[in-house]
């Protein structure tokens, strides 16, 4: 306690800068001479999670391609479109590709744009840390798909089993590559889930207790951790298998004793909390549109919160159940047999929570809102599915069958991917200020759920079948000609809705010139978000807001009589926010998370073919680093000097990131490492060099 | 019923009595967030328990790996092992923890001179930990025990190899606090980052007990 003053930890912005001239090398971009540099150098996690989204459509038409190329090869025994190696790693760069690339992103698109709107705060905690994940994120993935260049993809299944994933059976480059590209994506989960958890726990506005968070914050929370406890399980498994393949370690070599179960375990253990959190975010999203459309409160929003807890918990106490058939055991199998089981109780709680939202509701069926449905009736089937794997007996006949394909398929893409869509329509006047084409986007919906279901309904019938997932043909004569043909038209459908989707984006703002703005709050919603402008400002809110109740927005516009009938008391127009405050003091841009992020993927490089890249990417990692800590928390004459005048709602809770920001910036910790040799500590620095 | 209403009664006592319980845990301070942790010191500890996993993932490998497959294939790490030698160093590291807290005690106090002491201090006992970790390796690869000879030299070299490099991390840190703090840009309204580094410095010296436990002493 023999503290100086209570002086300020959090400093004011501002304040500290007169004290020392700061070393930044290089003057903080603070206005950017072309639109392209203020996406370039941004720290806004409006336009991070924007490039989020945009970048995993960017994967999703690669990993979709690839997914035709698939469906093209088996539309016909024999086929002779790809050969056996290609074929492997199609499908092996098409579940890395979906799941890294594009599913996971699109929950962090929406995370970093939702979240901080949702619980009214300026921006995410550390705003340089959240711009550095999603240009690892980008990085990542470009230098994972870089492999088709250089040789080849991966060829061993977005699982990459041992010994498989060796030298030995794999000899090309396309695992290495796989390897190191997941590290980097890795690096950019792990510091977007300590960036996001630490802005849901501190960031939340004046009465934004826990529970009053919306669900899809909730959400996100419990995704995040998931995130922060997988991550590094699946980035110690690649250091293993990086070190076998490239410094001759010998953990998954056989000869020497090394253990391919070590892998399932490790893998598995990052693997199953993965898929939880692959699925959380696209049942926060629909958590909130079907309350809006069914002009009801979310049906036992306690349970609900609850239920994504449990799963979040419960998740870690599964993985086994990839693993039947490996010999593991009858008491673990038993074991796990049994926690599989139970981990559908949360999940139906969950579908019991928004059958009863819509129950009794006056139902508007927009697109969002089909899409919603959507995700509950397809996630259904696909949880049924799931359940029917954990009885050990029935999943050792479905192991490797297209029946698991076809499971996959349903929580994933009815799941997750049509929960992201209706989110997609949902939020897309929020963020870009039109509203997509209702006509163009009912017909995308209807178009996607036949082409989905006849993609991967026949794959149930084909897996019990019989059919083997993984082979790159099969013969005539077992009756699978006919469902492989169905299913190879219901892809290409399922392609077309997605053009479709594409094409309404820009038909949709080409016809925006001529209809009126939707405004704040074209869907009547109910969550705080909607009550500031569409685009939103840049600086989300002034005055920041106080929240008395969940679904705060809904209640300034409707009130309850005493006979339990709402009436509407204030227009949109009362209770939104103008969004033509100035002199609001937001965080400085900055060059260095994109240098520090593209050093990555040089010093990966380096490790495949020569060690001197990879010097001369850890040094640029290190000069990005110091860079980072040493540059300036703001650039003087900015475009928002100033301070804002009235945001005060006193802040029991508020805490502006932008000060966070300055604080962060002045940071005086740096450090320095090697990438190649550590994720972790990479990771750590990031935490560190903000230090304020 | 009437348990439960005395916990009711108890509840705000008990309830001050954690708020200042945690307030001189953390930070003394409260910081201006809804936790009344800092934005910095909170995503470390995040950052930490992440931590956790990886070290444990890594430390499960070795447990799996203990021994060689057969005899041919080299000493298995038990049989190199110099216990003495390791205690030392651990004990080195061990100190260099209580170093730390001297230097974040220093800089509260406004004590910058003993700030740098104790920040150098406290790099040199790490370099002195990694230095007698690079004789090791240096004395173990002589015994035979190469980085390649076998599953379990793999997985000794990995966990032990990770942990070094946390280490010369948290040294790469200290050393760029003290240069801060010679060009007098850690005036002590900074003190948390001091702080939070020494987490960082802490935690990696509690991964080192539990691994110098598991992975040396116990049979």
């Amino acid at each position: 306690m023999a503290l100086v003053e209570p002086g300020p930890l959090a400093i004011t912005s501002g304040e500290d800068t007169s004290d020392f001239t700061p070393l930044g090398v290089f003057a903080r971009p603070v206005k950017p001479r072309a639109p392209w540099r203020a996406w370039l150098f941004t720290v806004d996690h409006k336009k991070i999670g924007i490039m989020y989204g945009a970048a995993a459509m960017f994967f999703f038409i690669i990993g979709g391609s690839e997914a035709l190329l698939i469906r093209a090869q088996l539309w016909a025994p024999r086929g002779t479109l790809l050969s056996a190696e290609l074929y492997n790693q199609v499908f092996t760069m098409h579940g890395t590709t979906m799941v890294f690339l594009v599913v996971m992103p699109i929950g962090a698109a929406f995370a970093n744009y939702l979240m901080p709107l949702q619980i009214g705060a300026r921006d995410v905690a550390f705003p340089r840390i959240n711009a550095f994940s999603f240009w690892a994120f980008l990085a990542g993935g470009l230098f994972l798909n870089s492999s088709w260049l250089f040789g080849g993809g991966a060829d061993g299944g977005w699982f990459m089993y041992a010994p498989n994933s060796g030298v030995l059976f794999s000899p090309g480059h396309g695992i290495d590559f796989w390897n190191l590209g997941l590290i980097i994506t890795g690096i950019a989960s792990l510091t977007g889930a300590v960036n996001l958890i630490v802005t849901v726990l501190n960031l939340r506005c004046p009465g934004m207790s826990l529970m009053r968070m919306p669900i899809f914050t909730w959400m996100t929370l419990v995704t995040q951790f998931l995130l922060l406890f997988a991550i590094p399980v699946l980035t110690a498994a690649q250091f293993l298998l990086m070190f076998d393949r490239l410094f001759g370690a010998n953990f998954f070599n056989v000869k020497s004793g090394g253990n391919p179960l070590l892998w399932e375990h490790l893998f598995w253990v990052f693997g199953h909390p993965e898929v939880y959190l692959m699925i959380l975010p696209a049942f926060g999203l629909v958590s909130e549109i079907l309350p809006v459309f069914a002009r009801k409160p979310i049906f036992g929003y306690p349970f609900i919160v609850f239920s994504g807890i449990a799963i979040g918990f419960m998740g870690w106490g599964v993985w086994a159940h990839h693993m039947f058939v490996s010999g593991i055991g009858p008491i673990s199998v038993t074991t796990f047999s049994l926690t599989t089981m139970f981990i559908a109780v949360p999940t139906g709680v969950k579908i019991l929570n928004w059958t009863a939202t819509m129950w009794g509701g006056k139902l508007k069926f927009t697109t969002p809102m089909l899409f919603s449905i959507g995700l509950v009736a397809m996630f259904t089937i696909g949880g049924l599915s799931g359940v029917t794997h954990s009885v050990a007996p029935a999943d050792t006949q479905q192991t490797d069958t297209y029946y698991i394909v076809a499971h996959f398929h349903y929580v994933l893409f009815g799941g997750a991917f049509l929960g992201f869509m209706g989110g997609m329509y949902f939020f897309w006047p929020k963020a870009f200020g039109y509203l997509l084409n209702e006509a163009l986007g009912k017909t995308n919906f209807w178009l996607m759920l036949l082409g989905f279901n006849l993609t991967f309904g026949p794959m149930h019938i084909l897996g019990l079948q019989g059919m083997s997932r993984r082979i790159y043909t099969y013969d005539a004569g077992y009756g699978f000609e006919i469902w492989n043909k169905v299913a190879t038209i219901g892809a290409f459908t399922l392609a077309s809705s997605v053009a479709l989707f594409l094409f309404n984006i820009f038909y949709s703002r080409a016809k925006a010139k001529n209809l009126p703005a939707p405004g704040p709050d074209p869907w009547d919603a109910r969550t705080i978000e909607w009550m500031i402008p569409s685009p939103v400002p840049e600086y989300n809110y002034d005055p920041i807001p106080t929240v008395t109740r969940i679904d705060d927005f809904w209640y300034r516009k409707y009130e309850e009589t005493p006979d339990h009938r709402l009436v509407r008391t204030h227009t949109t127009e009362e209770v939104c926010q103008t969004g033509d405050s100035t002199g609001v003091h937001l965080p400085s841009p900055s060059y260095w998370p994109i240098v520090l992020a593209f050093g990555l993927p040089l010093v990966a490089y380096g490790l495949i073919y020569t060690l001197w890249l990879s010097m001369l990417g850890g040094l640029v990692v290190v000069a990005a680093i110091y860079g980072w800590a040493l540059e300036s928390p703001d650039a003087p004459g900015g475009a928002h000097g100033g301070h804002d005048d009235h945001h005060e709602p006193d802040s029991g809770g508020e805490a502006d990131p932008s000060l966070e920001a300055g604080v962060d910036a002045t940071g005086g910790a740096v450090s320095e490492s090697d990438p190649s040799t550590d994720d972790g500590a990479v990771a750590d620095d990031r935490e560190v060099e903000t230090v304020g | 019923m009437a348990p439960l209403l005395m916990i009711e009664r108890l509840r705000p006592l008990a309830e001050s009595a954690i708020k200042e319980g945690l307030a001189a845990e953390f930070g003394h301070v409260e910081a201006n967030t809804n936790t009344g942790i800092s934005n910095t010191k909170l995503a470390m500890w995040i950052f930490l328990a992440s931590e956790c996993l990886l070290f444990g993932g890594l430390i499960t490998t070795y447990l799996l790996y203990k021994t060689p497959l057969t005899i041919e294939q080299g000493p298995a790490p038990k049989q190199v092992y110099d216990i003495p030698f390791t205690s030392v160093s651990s004990f080195v590291l061990l100190m260099s923890s209580l170093t730390m807290v001297l230097a974040v005690a220093a800089i509260e106090r406004g004590d910058h001179h003993r700030l740098r002491t104790w920040l150098a201090g406290t790099a040199l006992l790490g370099g002195t930990f990694i230095a007698g970790q690079i004789y090791e390796f240096t004395a173990f690869k002589s015994e035979g025990m190469g980085y390649t000879t076998s599953r379990s030299s793999s997985a000794f070299y990995t966990l032990t190899g990770f942990h070094g490099v946390h280490v010369t991390v948290g040294i790469i840190m200290l050393v760029s606090l003290l240069l801060l703090s010679l060009r007098g840009r850690l005036p002590e309204h900074r003190a948390e980052t001091v702080e939070v580094v020494g987490l960082y410095w802490h935690f990696v010296d509690v991964v080192w007990i539990v691994i110098f436990a598991v992975v040396y002493l116990i049979p």
